[in-house]
């Protein structure tokens, strides 16, 4: 379980503060599918970012699990059982996809064990395992990766911030599949993603709206997504495919 | 022959990969001794009668063989100028494993300086594999000048591997090329300084023949208080493609200064430089905390990774 607790969150922008969060107050439950949603900047990817540790509250704290980790270092929030899949997956020259998963994992993984993660996301494992995960990958099977490495991690609390930008449309498809596969089959371990595709609402247990850094709802999918229906907090898919056409992974 | 100590055998395993009395060919040498020489029916290796070194002369169409040729130096205070020369016989397609360790203990310092010259014959292919690895407590230093000359004959390809990781206060690389028509050269350096350090390397590669090419990478990593300076000129004199590429992080206080440089004396000559010096992308560091490892288990996977 993870609580935010008055959490706010200031930058300061050309001398002046700006409010990214405001005074958020959020309960992640276990085994929840949990999508956060909302407009363009009001502050979704923020909210990951703080959860994994990437930005320190200026305000507020923040529990998991019972304890106070408003001031634990990324590595060690990692360690209690919090993982984190990157908008803009980070490419690293020389490292290849077996050494990130092997990371991930934290053990000595088999090269058949390490496919297993690929296979799960869609990619022929033959074909990437020895990849490196460096510009030679398209954005497409980077975010791929990206998501096998949190798969390999099976934390407690996985966030994906935004798991559909800057995939195709084929693979969106997939991608829904393999969340609800991960949705079937975690066990005392939630999953919150940062999304607007109605196809992932779809999928949630409960949905968070983030506007101007403000919690605008949060409830049962049932309850919010109809409210959100036709706006910029749920495109639908052929948007998508409007926004991606002619993109390739 | 052939006795070495436990320092020398450490050393032997650190530069050739050697943990016994190797396959093939070789030439063994430790404190400016032979300790040991094997030639074979296709590799005949020839102490040098004028200077310290060996003449190597593998016959025209010799297939997978190997020649082990590594120096270890573990007496401080030991200066030492060796030539060693390779011959290679048209056609022939072999290994050259080379490299140089040094451990000084002692205040003295310690300075091996081998200069490698390789007559490529027609045809012809190796890959050569060269390591330097010092260590030692003493504070003298561990010096290594290699010089290498390389003279590709027509359709001769060279591959070069060239590996200083660990323990070399000051070294300074000069590498010079010859191509002529349809012969390849790659280059492909890793580069690892740290303490007070200092690491030059110089290439000129002539492409002198039509259809030549050559493509010389160098990746890097300068921490501490090192410097490194990656000097890589290709000189084109006929239709001929050339690539060079300085690759480096630096970390501390480490400085690079990479100085590409390309001469086109031929409309037809493909010559392309880059060049990316940085230090290590914070996203890097933050994507592999997010795996669960600190921030110097994530830094020593990255620059494991990068020198792979």
């Amino acid at each position: 379980m993870l609580k935010l607790n008055n959490v706010s969150f200031l930058v300061n922008d050309e001398g002046q503060d700006k409010e990214i969060i405001r005074n958020i107050n959020i309960e992640i439950p276990d085994n929840k599918l949990i999508v956060v949603t909302g407009p363009n900047g009001g502050g979704k990817s923020t909210l990951a970012r703080l959860i994994a540790g990437i930005e320190k509250p200026t305000q507020g704290s923040i529990i998991f699990n019972g304890e106070d980790i408003t001031n634990m270092s990324i590595t060690d929030r990692a360690r209690k059982g919090i993982s984190f899949a990157f908008q803009q997956p980070v490419r690293f020259k020389g490292i290849d996809v077996m050494d990130l998963i092997r990371i991930a994992s934290g053990k000595q993984l088999s090269v058949s064990d390490a496919c297993q993660y690929l296979s799960l996301v869609g990619l022929c494992a033959r074909d990437y395992i020895n990849r490196e995960v460096n510009a030679s990958l398209s954005g497409g099977e980077l975010k791929r990766i990206e998501i096998a490495t949190v798969l390999a991690r099976g934390a407690q609390l996985s966030v994906f911030d935004e798991p559909e930008a800057g995939i195709d449309l084929w693979s969106f498809k997939n991608l829904i599949e393999v969340f609800e596969n991960i949705k079937k089959t975690i066990k005392n371990g939630s999953i919150l993603i940062i999304s607007h595709q109605e196809r992932i609402l779809n999928i949630a247990d409960e949905i968070l709206v983030l506007k101007n850094g403000k919690l605008e709802h949060q409830g049962k999918k049932e309850d919010v997504l109809p409210l959100l229906l036709g706006t910029q907090s749920a495109v639908v898919e052929c948007n998508k495919k409007e926004a991606w056409k002619g993109e390739n992974i | 022959m052939m006795k070495l100590d436990e320092i020398q055998k450490r050393l032997l395993e650190e530069v050739a990969d050697l943990h016994n009395v190797p396959e093939g060919a070789f030439n063994i040498r430790s404190n400016s001794e032979a300790v040991g020489r094997k030639s074979t029916a296709n590799i005949e290796i020839v102490p040098k009668k004028d200077v310290a070194g060996i003449d190597i002369h593998i016959k025209p169409f010799t297939k997978n063989e190997s020649v082990h040729i590594p120096v270890v130096m573990t007496q401080s205070g030991l200066k030492e100028l060796v030539y060693n020369d390779f011959y290679i016989g048209e056609g022939a397609d072999v290994v050259i494993v080379a490299g140089c360790g040094i451990d000084n203990c002692g205040t003295q310092d310690s300075e091996h300086d081998g200069i490698h010259r390789f007559f490529v014959g027609k045809n012809a292919k190796i890959k050569y594999v060269e390591k330097h690895y010092g260590s030692g407590s003493g504070s003298g230093k561990r010096i290594l000048n290699p010089g290498t000359e390389v003279y590709q004959e027509e359709g001769s390809m060279v591959e070069m591997e060239m590996v200083q990781i660990k323990g070399v206060d000051d070294t300074e690389r000069t590498t010079t090329a010859e191509l002529k028509a349809g012969a390849r050269l790659v280059v492909r350096e890793r580069l690892m300084t740290h303490g007070s350090q200092r690491a030059i390397s110089t290439y000129v590669v002539s492409l002198n023949g039509e259809g030549s090419s050559a493509d010389v990478v160098s990746r890097s990593v300068a921490r501490d208080n090192s410097f490194q300076k990656f000097d890589a000129k290709i000189v084109g004199n006929a239709a001929c493609q050339g690539h060079t590429e300085c690759d480096s992080i630096i970390m501390d206080n480490g400085k690079i200064l990479a100085v590409p440089g390309l001469e086109a004396n031929c409309l037809d000559a493909a010559l392309v430089h880059e060049a990316a010096i940085g230090k290590i992308a914070g996203d890097q560091l933050i994507k592999l905390m997010t795996l669960g490892l600190t921030e110097q288990e994530a830094e020593e996977q990255i620059i494991n990774g990068f020198l792979k």
